[in-house]
């Protein structure tokens, strides 16, 4: 039996959501039953197996919080059938249906709606006390939650005083210390910084592996929908328009827009600079001086150092010889010694076009956001191992190039 | 009829709407009707502020004043404790202090009713549109109309002393409290609302640990407009035969009695300081307003 089954599930926002049913099951268009209300979700069926994370993907607008949130039952569908395990929840009480929401299905949300009056600890603790679970038991499981998360030793904090993937972990926290076999995650790592919103996928990724827990995760992200699902619904304007693992929708996708999103199979135009960079070695701020960017260099073993502002606004590369020149001179100024010959690529840069920078200088290529901060930079080597990597596995990509990815909380304690 | 027939009656000079009349003869009606009611309100209210006039005016006068004080220390610290000390000498020195505490019972008694009454209501106005709706009129109406227009209903009512001053008073002070109440539940994040209900948690529970304390801030400077507006009342409370400042100031103005008349309006002003000042200490001491001021470690 799934863990979680939708069958032919409606949802019609509007002053006569039966009427605009019937007519888009006669095959009305949305357009037609636009007098009738907002069709925001149109005859979805799905079925998601015990232990699957099942990715639902599309635009903004799409439908696919309205669906999420009908799984458990914060919204019902206006015709079909949502069951989770062999329970129907469209026909059951509000009594019941809290008792299902406490035992079988609890959730991740986007802006994490933590408590912020309450502490970490409490937070974690919330769906446990909604159970009934005594204090000391409830101060345990919590606790065991939030380590797992890696969030040991912030118990006591206000979720006010954590940077914005610890708050997500307490989210994540929250959700598992409620001890749900099924978690829905609505673009739960959506807010996130991109470097940061990589760690929590891996983080999401390790974790699953030990708890097995069935998934169904939101997101608008081509390149989190491939690194995080096993199976992927792509939606389009409320309709499921493919259901497929990643390698299917790939290579086989079923209408024209889903090959648009997938574009040519070729994954350098599908995954951005975001999804390959690494944490770059070398940084030196502008008010430090020779000495510093010297032992930057020396201690990340590398010839070159990026030369950010306080706000780590790009400023330019350093060399070696360049810095120990100035040393020689006693000049104590480092944005002189910087050259521009390297280009700044976006984090929304597909890899294609991150040759040509890349083919221009031995550095690793600096990847900007959109106030031209440095967040990461992507060496050449993991460039080329992308584009040679099998084309029907773009997956595993990001999950390798990155090893820092994988330790730990360091960037966001400092963020 | 037609639309010229109507405008001939409405400009023909003998014609009159008589709405007064009309108000006239509800009234007449009203307490025809509920006369039993009316007695009950009559005697819970003078029960209510006679209770509280005795607490603070039977102890000497610096008993009341060092408790008053001691009260400003817990809310906000020795300054302002200091400063309602300093303030209450002022009043006792001009020789009103016994009609300040008058003024006070009548104020805290109203606000009492008012925030009883109003929170409630603006729970419920926040949990459904069509309440809202229909209350924002009755508001607007109860906080706009001339006070002096539905004291004379009120005074043909209850007769002249403290009650038709308090059912004034809290009638005009209503609306913040259900107002404030309202836009405070309303403005709780939605997320974490939806949070509480995806935990499996019902929806009183949620109105009590997430939406009320996450509105108190708001709910709070609504407490605080409430007990300021029933304040303002006090010189139309003395007007109707109250005790108190209000009937100081009244009687200074109908003697032309400039001195008597700014002695009574400064203990107005200090007693409203006092107030002003600890219901926004309180404020700021919900959980929610210091865990919304402390940020990163
Ligand atoms: N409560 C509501 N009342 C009316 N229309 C709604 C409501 N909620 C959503 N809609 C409409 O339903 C459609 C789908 O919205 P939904 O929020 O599910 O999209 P989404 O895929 O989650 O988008 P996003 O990526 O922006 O979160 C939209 O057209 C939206 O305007
Ligand atoms: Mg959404």
């Amino acid at each position: 039996m799934p863990a979680l089954r939708a069958e032919g599930v409606y949802k019609v926002f509007g002053r006569r959501p039966g009427e605009a049913v019937r007519r888009l099951q006669a095959g009305a268009s949305v357009e037609d039953v636009k007098p009738h209300g907002t069709a925001a979700v149109i005859d979805a069926s799905f079925e998601v197996a015990d232990g699957e994370t099942f990715v639902v993907m599309g635009l903004s607008g799409s439908g696919k919080s309205t669906l999420i949130r009908m799984l458990n039952g914060l919204w019902r569908p206006t015709s079909g059938r949502v069951m989770i395990g062999d329970t129907d929840i469209s026909g059951i009480s509000g009594r019941e249906l809290r008792a299902l929401r406490q035992q079988r299905v609890s959730m991740v949300f986007q802006h994490f709606a933590l408590l912020p009056h309450r502490s970490v600890l409490d937070n974690a603790a919330y769906p446990l006390a909604l159970q009934d679970v005594d204090r000391t038991e409830r101060r345990r499981r919590a606790g065991e939650a939030l380590e797992m998360v890696g969030l040991a030793g912030w118990e006591d904090h206000l979720p006010s005083q954590l940077s914005g993937g610890m708050r997500q972990r307490v989210g994540l926290a929250r959700a598992l210390a409620a001890g749900t076999d099924i978690l829905l995650m609505d673009e739960a790592f959506s807010a996130l910084d991109p470097l940061i919103r990589r760690e929590m996928q891996e983080q999401l990724l390790e974790l699953q592996q030990t708890l097995g827990k069935t998934i169904v995760f939101i997101t608008h992200d081509l390149n989190e929908a491939m690194h995080l699902g096993d199976r992927i619904a792509v939606m389009r304007e409320g309709r499921i328009v493919q259901i497929g693992t990643s390698e299917q929708i790939l290579s086989d996708p079923a209408t024209d827009y889903v090959a648009q999103f997938v574009a040519d199979v070729d994954k350098t135009r599908v995954l951005t600079a975001a999804s390959v960079m690494v944490r770059p070695a070398a940084v030196v701020t502008t008010g430090a001086g020779p000495r510093v960017a010297l032992r930057e260099m020396r201690e990340a073993q590398a010839s070159a150092a990026y030369l950010v502002d306080r706000d780590r606004t790009l400023r330019g590369v350093l060399r070696d010889d360049d810095v120990v020149q100035a040393l020689r001179d006693g000049s104590d100024s480092l944005v002189d010694l910087t050259r521009d010959e390297v280009t700044a690529v976006s984090t929304e840069t597909l890899l294609m076009d991150v040759f040509a920078p890349s083919a221009e200088t031995p550095l690793p290529v600096p990847v900007v956001d959109d106030r031209g901060r440095l967040v990461g930079v992507i060496p050449r080597v993991t460039l080329l191992e992308a584009m040679s990597r099998n084309l029907a596995d773009p997956t595993t990509v990001s999950a390798d190039a990155d090893p820092a990815a994988l330790d730990g909380t360091t960037t966001e304690v400092s963020a | 009829m037609s639309v010229t027939s109507i405008t001939s009656v409405l400009t023909d000079p003998g014609f009159r709407l008589p709405l007064g009349d009309w108000v006239d003869a509800g009234v007449d009606g009203l307490i025809a009707t509920f006369g039993g009611l009316f007695d009950l309100i009559r005697t819970v209210l003078i029960g209510g502020f006679e209770a509280v006039e005795t607490v603070l005016i039977t102890p000497p006068m610096w008993i009341v004043a060092l408790v008053l004080a001691g009260l400003a220390y817990l809310a906000k610290g020795w300054r302002l404790a200091l400063g309602a000390l300093i303030g209450f000498l002022v009043v006792q020195g001009v020789d009103q202090w016994g009609n300040a505490m008058a003024s006070l019972a009548l104020v805290l008694v109203a606000s009492a009713i008012a925030l009883a009454i109003g929170i409630p209501m603006g729970i419920w106005a926040a949990s459904s549109d069509r309440v809202s709706a229909a209350v924002r009129p009755v508001l607007d109406f109860m906080q706009t109309m001339p006070a002096f227009v539905y004291l004379i209903p009120v005074v043909i009512i209850f007769s002249v002393g403290p009650v038709p001053g308090l059912v004034a008073t809290i009638v005009f002070a209503l609306a913040p409290g259900v107002r404030f109440t309202e836009l405070g539940i309303r403005q709780v994040d939605q997320e974490v609302v939806e949070a509480g209900h995806a935990f499996g948690s019902t929806p009183r529970r949620i109105l009590r640990q997430i939406q009320l304390p996450l509105a108190l801030p708001t709910i709070m400077a609504g407490v605080n407009q409430v007990i300021m507006l029933s304040l303002s009342m006090v010189v139309i409370s003395g007007l109707v035969g109250a005790a108190g400042l209000g009937r100081d100031v009244v009687s200074a103005l109908s003697r032309v009695n400039v001195s008597l008349g700014f002695e009574a309006g400064l203990a107005v002003v200090i007693l409203a300081m006092y107030l002003d000042r600890i219901t926004s200490a309180l404020a700021d001491r919900s959980p929610v307003a210091k865990a919304l001021r402390t940020t990163s470690a």
